[in-house]
């Protein structure tokens, strides 16, 4: 999907999402979720393209795939907290952004416990 | 397809305004408070269509099981 598609399609929603706002202003909302995850679904090729690559490189450096996938799963979290909050904050709901965002770090930290200690462990081991 | 699906949103947003309005106008105000709830409920299904694809994607992309 080529950039020029997606910034025309962005600017027409912006501009429909202008009039409903008006006229009907809870469609509106509705309309710039569905946009997001649309752009969203249109760039998926791109980003497949890149998770696998990411792998094949892991494989070859002979990385456990363990971090990898907690790697992954930060990145997919932190990208779809940051997706709901921005747009319950264009709704107006900051108060709701923030529970969200809060949610999300809670859910990042947690999965990267095991990486945090891997890495005391190995620094234990490395003073004598 | 998912064009499709931002413009049919679009069009049943300004299709119930109007409606709203007319009916306003009419001195109905019950069916078009009726009619309003009407949209954004038929708004919500494919719109819901939308995100519940994107969150299998995504679940399936980062491995978020």
């Amino acid at each position: 999907m080529e950039i020029w598609q997606i910034v025309g399609l962005a600017l027409i929603v912006t501009i429909i999402g202008v009039v409903l706002r008006k006229i009907q202003p809870e469609i509106a909302v509705q309309l710039s979720i569905l946009a997001g995850a649309v752009i969203f679904l249109l760039m998926f090729g791109k980003i497949k393209v890149i998770v696998d690559l990411l792998q094949n490189l892991a494989d070859q450096a002979n990385i456990s795939s363990y971090y990898l996938i907690i790697v992954l799963k930060i990145v997919g979290i932190s990208y779809l907290a940051e997706f709901g909050a921005q747009i319950c904050r264009d709704a107006g709901e900051g108060a709701l952004a923030t529970k969200v965002e809060l949610a999300a770090k809670i859910g990042v930290l947690v999965l990267a416990i095991p990486i945090i200690v891997a890495i005391l462990e190995s620094l234990v081991r490395l003073i004598p | 397809m998912d064009l499709n699906m931002v413009l049919r949103i679009a069009g049943i947003g300004i299709f119930v305004g109007v409606l709203v309005t007319l009916l306003n106008e009419s001195g109905k105000r019950e069916i078009a408070q009726l009619v309003t709830v009407a949209g954004v409920v038929l708004v919500l299904f494919t719109v819901i269509q939308g995100i519940s694809q994107l969150f299998t994607l995504v679940k399936s992309v980062f491995q978020l099981y």
